[in-house]
């Protein structure tokens, strides 16, 4: 009997290849006479092109060709879309103006690209890069998101910036709630910017075979069917069935690389315009610039408590940014993954919220881990610490009182979303526990004596996970289903590959995935191969964002997984002279009930493909099956996260001394891989309250644009974390899994502010919590000034 | 990063004939300004002298001048050795533990005593050690004092062509250097040294200002009373410091009492352990 592994901590199959530098990333491919791509990115935020002169670079020694925006838009190539049609408050379409692959007329932002270089040598396309003459005129620049509907007009087709103007909720009865309210608590906030920074940067390497007119994209995709279609349906790079995308080992992705790229795009083009394979590697510096950025909003809440501190409505404002152009998922971000949210985990009656998407001078803004729910978390768990302080109640037990209870679900909020499980209280319960939140005082005092100053602070966090269900996205305005597929082919010696349409990047799907496949079929996690990331070897799927994987990929590999038992069933009847219903299949063998008879599943497997004694006439010979799966509904992960720091006071400096998390993400295949994912998760979270902060300037030139200015969180800067889990499985889908992905990033901000808050006995400190800013808070120089 | 010839000469001589021959020379030693700054286009010498092969400038020696050991240090010894080195340890603890701290390893292992003190970043630690601690420069042509060695930002005495070979420690009474690292780079935000020495109390200063210069106000106080308490009521002037992203002159102003305050501690913890032991010289210090 082969040992059971579903809930086990199964070292990662993947990790020896990795951690042996034999992964094979987008730039350790290498084809014969390839040729370099080198962007001339605008140095300017906002400008008409007057000229572009690049007859230097062309003459250069070693340079294959220059190509311009001017160029792109000669071939006819479509505009790079937006996945999601937003609808305004007045019923109209946003504004989707165009975004070229290439700028030919107007710059939008700085590092946006006009022009490449094509050379033999990557040496050689950079030196002539410098040649290319950009005769710009320049524009006013609106680079500040709370100045953008004041600002000069960046595109034609969006008067004041404004791109939408949407809402949801009930605004009369949320207005009337506030109104009449014992207590309202107001809160004005600013969600920082971040700059993803996944290991390895972007890269691509296209080629065409003008024999057989395929074209084939290596590159660092998150979802290389979706890149695919939007290639072919929108820009018309080439038709469907000629354009093959792989995306090999990829090193993390945090969101930037689910989007459809002007670089990746440019390069396919000029690939098959050249006829010649042609490599392009983001330098660091270009992906501080030009990969999308996450978060950006404005926020102003009001939250209406009634006299025993049960919540009556919640009021949102917010306007967020989305940059130069619309990303490939950037309307979704502030408004269906982030007013969906405004529930939490609570019974609040009345919810309205509107969101101002804009456009700014900047790179664009897209969906960074959590997308959109992070930004939501924030606002009410902030907003309901404030609300505990300032009618003095614990803020524990302020959140007690109004959380949603087992005995409520099925949950409808008032924001569109129905909750299908869950125990929010249990989590709490045990998080509370974990981090000795009784006995916090003590250590308050303790460090008091050392003259440090303690704080803890609660956040309670929900997520919607799973993307999604077609028919809710189409309805909502998405241009894709989120279905996702999975094929299980049993090889005939009974080993088995699995072909997924998600992706791993880091996540550990090649061991998740076999754990799941091999449980079904009793066999071992090591005769189970995971394959995914390649257009050419598989139909069709979604990719991996949204803490989908599991919850929807992995859900149709059981399904599929489901399907080949059941052929099984009938070969065995077959074989062993019964009927199926009088066949049990476990531990690897089917089993005539009541008797000695079997058939292993590698018996079977090798039946079907050497159909020598086989139900001919009933069945086809083989054993593989496909599974497409579509969400009924999200899932929806949710947990506490209770951050305790310590406060230098002399010179601001937080340090965060114990993180506790307890998150409830349904069915655990691999413990290991979910603490991890959730470790990462709040290393992300905490680098955003404390640490990391995207800064342009007023001409929209960033600032913050290496290493040496942005602040990513590193190993130091973070304690020991203290994580748990409690289960009430995804009711919906056959897995039972809400996905881990994202959760970390989503809860731990307001924890740490919380907690930063509480120490000082402050009202509030702005993200990142940087050390001046606590110095200031405690009081500027109150010992010199 | 564009072309250039290189070269790695043997002795102090052929260096500086490499570089009189060269039409845009540039020394290299560790090259952690140098090598990253011409990555990035910003910098195009046509020659690169690469320091690594000159035995003169290696080493770490003591040496007896006349009444007073002084520590010598080649200008070409990483921080890592610097940071290991027993006789650095036992003479100027200070400096091992000031090495011992620049950067990441892997800095440390590549980066030189002599390329930091040469650039003379406004946040790099060792000018810090240099002018607080009131080491000698030796180059090819002369020996200066740290106050003439540090002109401004990214700005030496060193004439063109000339080459910064050893650094002279004298040791120290006692001294404790103590940092607030930039979160994002983890350069000085503003670092101080501060030194009890046979020429009385040095305060140096770097990360706050555009070059590391000596805290006056400081040093008087400390004269008076070598105490925590005697910084309580010193500022330095927000309106000399460096203000930028990561931290407004105030608040730089204000690190500088703080952490001048923290090395005074430091140092008053030394001598109290010293007081207590005798007999076995303290080797480590506290930075934190």
């Amino acid at each position: 009997m082969v040992e059971q592994t579903i809930g086990k901590s199964v070292q990662r199959k993947e990790d020896l290849r990795f951690i042996t530098g034999k992964g094979r990333y987008t730039d350790d491919i290498n084809l014969p006479g390839q040729a370099y791509a080198v962007f001339v990115r605008s140095a300017v935020a906002h400008a008409k092109i007057k000229s572009i002169d690049s007859s230097e670079a062309e003459s250069f020694p070693g340079v294959r060709a220059v190509l311009t925006g001017g160029q792109v838009a000669d071939d006819g190539l479509g505009s790079l879309p937006c996945g999601w049609m937003l609808h305004s408050k007045d019923g109209s379409e946003m504004k989707q103006p165009p975004h070229p692959v290439m700028a030919a007329d107007k710059v939008r932002y700085v590092g946006e690209p006009l022009a490449m270089v094509i050379a033999e040598t990557r040496k050689i396309a950079k030196d002539a890069a410098e040649l290319v003459a950009v005769d710009y005129e320049e524009l006013p620049a609106t680079a500040m998101v709370n100045q953008a509907q004041e600002g000069a007009q960046i595109h034609a087709e969006a008067p004041h910036n404004i791109c939408y103007e949407w809402e949801l909720g009930d605004q009369e009865a949320t207005e009337a709630a506030i109104a009449s309210a014992a207590h309202v608590t107001r809160y004005s906030l600013v969600n920082n910017r971040l700059i993803p920074n996944a290991m390895e940067p972007r890269a691509a390497l296209a080629d065409y075979n003008p024999g057989s007119d395929e074209l084939t994209l290596y590159t660092t995709s998150q979802n290389p069917h979706l890149a695919r279609l939007i290639l072919t349906a929108f820009v018309q790079l080439a038709p469907e069935h000629k354009l093959r995308i792989i995306a090999p080992d990829v090193g993390g992705g945090f969101g930037s690389k689910i989007f459809v790229y002007s670089e990746e795009t440019a390069l396919a083009w000029a690939a098959k315009k050249l006829g010649m394979a042609i490599k392009w590697t983001a330098e660091r510096s270009e992906s501080f610039l030009a990969d999308a950025h996450g978060r950006d909003h404005v926020t102003e809440a009001e939250l209406a408590l009634d006299g025993t501190g049960h919540f009556l409505a919640l009021r949102v404002k917010t306007t967020a940014n989305m940059g130069a152009y619309l990303s490939t998922f950037a309307s979704a971000v502030p408004t269906y993954l982030y007013g969906t949210l405004l529930a939490g985990q609570y019974k609040t009656p009345n919810i309205y919220v509107e969101v101002d998407a804009v456009f700014t001078n900047t790179a664009p803004v897209d969906a960074y881990r959590g997308a959109g729910r992070p930004e939501a978390t924030y606002v009410l768990e902030r907003i309901v610490n404030l609300a505990a302080v300032e009618l003095n109640i614990d803020p524990v037990e302020l959140r007690r009182r109004n959380l949603i209870q087992p005995g409520d679900f099925p949950y409808q909020t008032p924001v569109a979303l129905e909750y299908d499980t869950g125990d929010y209280e249990a989590s709490l319960n045990k998080a509370l526990e974990r981090a000795g939140y009784a006995d916090f005082s003590s250590r308050q005092e303790e460090a008091r004596s050392r003259g440090k100053l303690r704080g803890i602070g609660v956040s309670c966090y929900i997520e919607a996970c799973g993307l999604a269900p077609s028919r809710m996205a189409g309805s909502l305005g998405a241009g894709v289903g989120l279905w996702e597929s999975g094929e299980v082919r049993v090889n005939p010696t009974g080993s088995v590959t699995v072909l997924t349409g998600t992706h791993s990047h880091g996540q550990g799907h090649e061991t998740t995935f076999a754990q799941l496949v091999a449980s079904k079929f009793g066999i071992s996690v090591d005769d189970v191969e995971v394959v995914h990331g390649d257009t050419g070897k598989l139909d069709f799927g979604l990719g991996t964002y949204g803490s989908r994987s599991l919850a929807v990929g992995g859900s149709a590999l059981s399904k599929a997984a489901d399907k080949v038992i059941e052929k099984g069933y009938k070969i065995a009847a077959h074989l062993l002279e019964t009927e199926r219903d009088k066949i049990d299949f476990d531990d690897g063998e089917f089993r005539v009930r009541d008797s000695n008879q079997s058939k292993t599943f590698q018996e079977i497997a090798f039946a079907a493909y050497v159909p020598h004694d086989y139900p001919s006439e009933e069945l086809e010979p083989g054993l593989s099956e496909k599974a497409f799966y579509d969400p009924v509904n999200f899932t929806y992960p949710a947990g506490t996260h209770i951050c305790e720091v310590e406060i230098d006071p002399e010179t601001g400096k937080v340090e965060v001394v114990r993180f506790t998390v307890v998150d409830d993400f349904g069915t655990i295949i691999n413990p290991m891989i979910v603490e991890g994912q959730v470790h990462g998760g709040v290393a992300q979270g905490l680098g955003q309250a404390l640490l990391e902060n995207c800064v342009y300037d007023e001409a929209g030139q960033l600032q913050t644009g290496s290493y040496m200015d942005y602040a990513m969180p590193r190993a130091d800067d973070l304690p020991a974390f203290s994580v748990d889990t409690t289960v009430t499985p995804c009711t919906h889908n056959p897995v039972g899994a809400k996905g881990c992905g994202e959760a970390g990033t989503i809860g731990s901000p307001p924890a740490v502010i919380n907690a930063i808050t509480q120490a000082l006995g402050i009202r509030d400190i702005s993200m990142p919590a940087t050390p001046e800013k606590v110095w200031r808070a405690l009081g500027a120089g109150r010992a010199h000034v | 990063m564009y072309n250039f010839n290189y070269h790695r000469p043997t002795s102090i001589d052929e260096a500086v004939k490499q570089y009189d021959e060269a039409e845009d020379g540039q020394y290299l030693a560790g090259g952690h300004t140098l090598i990253p700054t011409m990555k990035q286009r910003l910098s195009a010498p046509t020659d690169l002298i690469d320091l690594s092969g000159i035995k003169a400038m290696q080493g770490i020696t003591r040496s007896d001048d006349g009444a007073e050991k002084m520590l010598q240090i080649g200008a070409l010894a990483r921080h890592e050795e610097v940071a290991s080195s027993p006789i650095v340890k036992s003479m100027v603890p200070v400096l091992s533990a000031l090495a011992g701290g620049i950067g990441d390893a892997q800095v440390r292992n590549r980066g030189t005593l002599g390329g930091s003190v040469a650039n003379c970043d406004p946040a790099a630690d060792y000018p810090a050690a240099v002018l607080g601690l009131n080491a000698q420069l030796v180059t090819n042509r002369r020996s200066l004092d740290a106050e003439q060695f540090f002109m401004g930002m990214f700005e030496t005495a060193l004439d063109e062509g000339e080459l910064l070979t050893s650094v002279h420690f004298p040791r120290p009474e006692a001294a404790a250097y103590v940092k607030f690292p930039n979160p994002a780079s983890r350069y000085a935000l503003v670092g101080l040294l501060v030194a009890k020495t046979n020429d009385g109390v040095r305060v140096a200063v770097t990360g706050a200002a555009p070059a590391v210069f000596r805290a006056a106000a400081m040093e008087a106080a400390l004269t008076d009373d070598f105490s925590v308490s005697a910084l309580d009521s010193i500022l330095l002037p927000a309106g000399d410091m460096n203000s930028d992203m990561h931290a407004s002159a105030e608040y730089r102003a204000h690190l500088c009492t703080v952490m001048a305050q923290r090395a005074v501690a430091a140092i008053v913890a030394q001598d109290q352990a010293r007081a207590r032991q005798v007999t076995s010289e303290v080797t480590s210090e506290s930075t934190s």
